[in-house]
């Protein structure tokens, strides 16, 4: 317990979900970030703007808080590369198939007591819990 | 409405830097049952839920949104084989780096070459899963 941070996790994770709540309130939209990145890369359109405003800002922020406080970002990989990219990989196909990610399901849709999203949330977290558990056991 | 967006993104932008989101080792730190665990991310997940459902019930007052077309409809029953395997591949994913797309999108700005691997691959995943299956998303 003694990396817990809960004045930070509160007020974090107001803010994430302040966000995500300023669109959906503000334009009916739902700020799932996999939806949002997978939106602006589909090949077919759709509206690309409301989404690369949306993470433009994200990351522009994210860039301040990385000239302020660079203790903010990891400076390595917890894994090696290859691990690295086989989890990218996974994450943007399991995001896709499953039609939704932490933001989308896990806040979004259980926010609104989804079914789907229920399913969805307890299955990624149930499954990223063994997985880092037994990858943490292998080094 | 992109106004709307651009201070929507801000405000996430700063909650996934604040509450360590942003850090695979903090994330990893929960998800690793085996370690010296760190219940920090049930908190974050706790207090944005708590947000997410009174936005709901805002949403829910409100015939039209200010800046939009219309609300999302209410959300599908389906469960299916898609859904359930679509998050355990995710699952995996998440628990291998620690990384789920939005923290790992703003940590670019960090220029971690690990960071830049994690999005070039998730993105080419979710172009290939696009360029496949152009039918149209509700849950996000």
């Amino acid at each position: 317990m003694h990396n817990f941070t809960p004045g930070h996790a509160v007020v974090g994770g107001v803010l994430i979900a302040v966000g995500l709540a300023v669109v959906l309130i503000g334009t009916g939209r739902i700020a799932g970030l996999s939806g949002i990145t997978a939106g602006i890369v589909r090949p077919m359109g759709g509206d690309r703007s409301w989404r690369v405003s949306f993470l433009v800002a994200a990351l522009v922020v994210g860039a301040l808080f990385e000239l302020a406080a660079p203790s903010t970002f990891d400076v390595g990989p917890a894994r090696p590369l290859w691990l690295i990219a086989i989890s990218g990989a996974l994450v943007g196909f399991g995001t896709r198939l499953g039609n939704g990610c932490t933001s989308g399901h896990g806040l979004c849709g259980l926010g609104r007591f989804s079914k789907r999203s229920l399913v969805a949330t307890c299955t990624f977290f149930g499954i990223a819990v063994v997985t880092a558990t037994i990858a943490g056991r292998l080094g | 409405m992109n106004l709307v967006a651009i201070l929507g993104g801000a405000l996430f932008g700063a909650g996934v830097c604040i509450s360590g989101m942003v850090r695979p080792s903090k994330v990893i730190g929960f998800l690793d049952f085996g370690g010296a665990w760190d219940p920090s991310l049930l908190v974050v997940m706790g207090s944005a839920l708590a947000v997410s459902i009174v936005a709901w019930r805002i949403v829910a007052k409100l015939r039209t949104p200010r800046f939009g077309v219309a609300f999302p409809a209410p959300p599908s029953p389906l469960v299916d084989a898609r859904l359930i395997g679509g998050a355990a591949v995710f699952g995996v994913g998440w628990g291998l780096s620690g990384y789920c797309p939005g923290p790992a999108l703003v940590s670019l700005v960090s220029g971690v070459t690990a960071v830049f691997v994690f999005c070039a691959a998730m993105i080419a995943a979710m172009f290939i899963v696009e360029l496949d299956d152009r039918s149209h998303h509700p849950d996000g």
